[in-house]
């Protein structure tokens, strides 16, 4: 499977997303933000970090940088797009997926390991997972409580569009266990069509039992099945 | 403009080294020279009052490829592998605007580190608040952490490690130490040496404004009432551009275009220049008309003085300039080529092809005044506390007050808000004795730990040195590193303070001794004087930072117990030594006597083979008994894990709490498999280790017979009871 990682300035998981892909056998390529034209990808993602320093809204920039249109392009003709935590936001700011990111409810950037549960296992990106599978996966953001009007998210509800939830080991969904303050402790949605998931916790920290554990690596290998 | 003493005063120097500026010229100075010395000869550029003491620390050892006089120090790891790194201070700054200052400390020492060629893998950081209940403590707290976190988190560097702590003697002069450590290419390595003339002076990464003019010299004074009205003098940190930066430079850094390279740290344009033209013996030439600017209208002297952030200086090969030009196009920096090498040794200021200033090298560099300053011993104090003389405390008040207080509690709320994980190689976060960073794409790591004691060398320089060497040297062999090297960040008040000045040197003579006899060198380093508001100095306070290698990767073991039911040992003797402990200060507000000796001895052969142990594969877990002593210990090793532990009573040792408080040195809790028990005291014993049998791990509760027992979530609950109050 062909991967793109488009490379921002302010990037700043880029290279741990390439190392997850070519550890998982995808053959991957960096695309600088410059380009016009991207290689042929069945998978495009947008890396996190801080692009173009999110000294404006975050991923407001790069939400409108040259690149950006070509991955709207591709995404519209069915291309999968994977947006990990600034990749969200700016997948958010070029209105691929609808609603937005806030700052944290407690104001301040959190690094932990949380737990998310699968809450939809039926998509190219999650088929591996089972349903409701609780994963414990590492969030590091400012910005990550999702919002958005009742309309989109009953639509999430109904079409089965969320993607992942905040819980706890037990799977429990409460205010407690919502680290940011995210609508119905969302921790990731799909577009419509499904190709498009943005998710704030990053899975490609998740691959590895000696930094952490494994469980980021069914995302992957759902998209190679 | 006449020089008045008045203009001079201002600039920080003395008259008497005015007159020898004038000396060195052979004339008088314009401002902008004028400016230029004060620049490079204040004490935070010239180590005037330093230099002399510093050169007694060992800096040399097989392990060492650079040690200090370069951007940072170089270790090497095997395999063509260095490690770079370096802790510097930014207290004074941060103090005035604890954002900024702390934000632009981490950028700096970074650069530092980058400036070498070594991709940074790793922050630490040591800061030290006053008393919680001061007014100030608070916000200065929070700003500073959002500001070291805002740095690292956007650059994308892991914050993997650091201490917190809280002191009255911090009230007016808050201490923010950064350390960074960066991997390079043993062979690929950049220093900042000038050679050859005529060579291409490179302006790169950030335009230069009007901030942080004369910050170096507002480091290099103490505090007083007005210190507010310095907030112009911090400096503004733009992480975002640092990125660009580091990534510029290290891809310029690929093929052989560099000659040197410096950053524009602490006096910005001035000292770069002046430090790459004097380790080369060479002059340089600016026309300072092509400084890429950020404001209108910026004089020479606010140039060559400004201490904008995230800017270096280059020096090129001949015929390079196009292709590095076009890296740093790409990358959205400014590229200018201001100047050139010369062999006039001289610093030669052009503006509008006028010359606005002449300097010779060697004035502002080798001939920096160095001051032998007056200083007193400390006489050691032969203040004794004997418990029969104080209340009587139940274990386990005393074990609850240690643990909710300010300075035990858990400092995850810290932690949570700095990035720890990204470039995914953080085997070992901070809450263990250590963070381990993996060497990417290697099967080996690096363990880093800070740390500091300033109680201690308060109390006794000499011993206080030597402790914080060996509790550093301590939390890199728990996690099963070799330890290699140190840097040190030397904290103190004002040098021209005769007491201040002895616990200076002696704390110096104590890290010397500890880190000669631990082949430990110091291999980089700052140092901060004048930290105090009013003649009051802060206590010493040497930050001492680590770097050890693990040569083989493995699971990390982590501080927390693993095992319900396996044994615990204690290595290293223990005789109650509670002078200066948490103990007597938490439960007593008593803050008397010695620290605990050290014997420099059992500290390296405990250590040694615990980690012949380690090496084995014998042991579960293990945690150097620091602060606080055994129970302290043993109450972390119970955090974030599923069991706790029951507990001897000692047997020789008449009172409980010098046995379980007591805060001896060389000392180590370690849970051992009862299936391995008998190889390990086999070890222990053929190498003639002190160690005794305390107890075992247990489910649910910390117990001591018929003394004290606490479940493990109430004893989890009390170590996170203060900051919710907070």
């Amino acid at each position: 499977m062909r991967s793109s990682v488009i490379v921002f300035p302010g990037s700043n998981c880029d290279r741990d997303i390439a190392v997850a892909l070519e550890k998982m056998q995808f053959k991957n390529q960096m695309v600088w933000h410059k380009e016009t034209k991207l290689p042929k990808s069945d998978l495009i993602v947008l890396p996190g970090g801080f692009s173009y320093g999110d000294y404006l809204r975050s991923g407001a920039i790069a939400g409108k940088s040259l690149i950006i249109d070509e991955v709207i392009k591709e995404a519209n003709a069915g291309c999968l797009i994977l947006g990990i935590c600034n990749g969200f936001q700016i997948l958010t700011e070029t209105g691929l997926l609808k609603g937005t990111l806030l700052r944290n409810k407690n104001l301040k950037f959190i690094n932990k390991d949380v737990h998310v549960k699968v809450i939809n296992n039926e998509t190219k990106f999650s088929n591996k997972y089972k349903k409701n599978q609780i994963l414990n996966i590492n969030i590091a953001h400012n910005e990550g409580n999702y919002f958005t009007n009742s309309k989109h998210l009953d639509q999430l509800k109904k079409d089965n569009l969320i993607a992942f939830k905040y819980c706890n080991e037990d799977g429990k969904i409460n205010e407690s266990t919502n680290p940011n303050g995210s609508l119905e402790s969302i921790a990731g949605i799909y577009n419509s069509k499904k190709n498009i998931l943005g998710m704030m916790p990053h899975p490609e920290r998740m691959v590895e039992e000696i930094v952490s554990n494994k469980d980021g690596i069914n995302l992957f290998s759902s998209l190679l099945s | 403009m006449k020089i008045t003493n008045k203009i001079i005063e201002k600039h920080g120097l003395k008259l008497e080294e005015y007159e020898n500026i004038k000396r060195l010229l052979q004339r008088e100075p314009n401002l902008l020279e004028l400016g230029i010395f004060s620049a490079m000869w204040n004490e935070h550029c010239s180590y005037k009052s330093s230099r002399l003491h510093l050169k007694k620390l060992p800096t040399k050892g097989k392990q060492v490829i650079q040690g200090p006089g370069e951007n940072a120090g170089v270790i090497d790891i095997g395999d063509d592998d260095a490690i770079i790194f370096k802790i510097e201070s930014h207290n004074h700054p941060s103090y005035i605007e604890p954002y900024q200052g702390a934000a632009t400390g981490v950028g700096g020492i970074l650069r530092d580190v980058f400036t070498m060629g070594a991709r940074p893998i790793a922050l630490l950081n040591s800061i030290h608040f006053g008393s919680p209940d001061h007014p100030k403590t608070k916000s200065l707290l929070n700003g500073v952490v959002s500001g070291i976190g805002g740095y690292g988190n956007c650059i994308g560097i892991p914050t993997v490690a650091g201490e917190t702590k809280f002191n009255a003697t911090y009230n007016e002069n808050i201490l923010v130490n950064a350390m960074a450590v960066g991997h390079a290419n043993k062979n690929k390595i950049f220093y900042s040496k000038a050679k050859g003339v005529n060579k291409s002076v490179v302006y790169v990464g950030s335009k230069t404004g009007r901030d942080g003019i004369h910050g170096a010299s507002m480091a290099s004074a103490e505090f007083d009432e007005n210190s507010d009205e310095k907030k112009p003098t911090v400096q503004v940190g733009d992480p975002f551009t640092e990125k660009l930066l580091l990534e510029a430079c290290l891809e310029l850094m690929k093929d052989n275009s560099i000659i040197s390279i410096q950053d524009m740290g602490a006096a910005g344009l001035t000292s770069s220049s002046v430090e790459m033209a004097s380790k080369g013996g060479l002059g340089m030439e600016l026309e300072l008309d092509k400084v890429p600017c950020r404001e209108e209208n910026m004089t020479p002297y606010e140039m060559m003085l400004s201490e904008s952030q995230e800017r270096m200086l280059i020096i090129l090969d001949d015929g390079k300039e196009n292709s590095a030009k076009k890296i740093f196009e790409k990358w959205d920096l400014d590229f200018v080529i201001i100047g050139k090498t010369t062999n006039t040794k001289n610093l030669t200021l052009k503006f509008n092809n006028k010359i606005e200033g002449e300097i010779p090298i060697n004035a502002l560099a080798s001939k920096a005044p160095v001051y032998d300053r007056e200083w007193v011993k400390k006489k050691p104090t032969k203040e004794k506390i004997n418990l029969k003389d104080l209340k009587k405390i139940k274990i386990e008040d005393a074990l609850v007050k240690i643990l909710s207080s300010p300075n035990h509690s858990n400092k995850s709320w810290i932690t949570n808000q700095y990035d720890q994980s990204v470039m995914c190689d953080t085997i070992q976060k901070s809450g263990s004795d250590a963070a381990i960073i993996r060497i990417h794409n290697k099967d080996k790591a690096i363990a880093v730990s800070v740390d500091s004691s300033a109680n201690y060398c308060k109390s006794n320089p000499i011993l206080g040195g030597k402790q914080i060497v060996c509790e550093n040297w301590r939390n890199l062999i728990t996690v099963g590193a070799k330890p290699l090297a140190i840097t040190n960040c030397l904290n103190f008040g004002n040098p021209e303070n005769k007491e201040v000045m002895g616990e200076f040197t002696e704390c110096l003579d104590g890290i010397k001794e500890a880190c000669e006899f631990l082949n430990y060198p110091v291999v980089s380093g700052n140092v901060s004087f004048y930290n105090g508001t009013n003649k009051k100095n802060i206590f010493p306070t040497p930050v001492i930072g680590g770097v050890g290698l693990i040569k083989k990767l493995f699971k990390p073991l982590g501080h927390s117990f693993k095992k319900d039911k396996s044994k615990l040992i204690l290595i290293g003797k223990t005789f109650g030594h509670l002078e200066q402990s948490c103990f007597l200060k938490e439960n007593y507000s008593i803050n008397k006597g010695m620290p605990p000796e050290i014997n420099l001895l059992n500290e390296k052969n405990n250590g040694e083979n615990l980690l012949k142990l380690i090496d084995k594969n014998l042991i579960l877990s293990s945690h150097d008994v620091s602060n606080g002593g055994l129970l302290v210990t043993v109450s972390e090793m119970i955090f974030n894990s599923n069991y706790g532990a029951k507990l001897h009573k000692p047997k020789k040792l008449t009172s409980l709490c010098e046995y379980f408080f007591g805060e001896d040195q060389a000392r180590y809790v370690v849970e051992i498999d009862e299936n391995n028990y008998s190889k390990a005291e086999k070890i222990l014993k053929d190498n003639n280790i002190y160690y005794e049998m305390i107890g075992n791990t247990q489910k649910d509760y910390l117990e001591i017979d018929g003394e004290l027992k606490i479940s493990t979530k109430d004893l989890f609950k009390v170590n996170n009871k203060w900051y919710n109050n907070y």
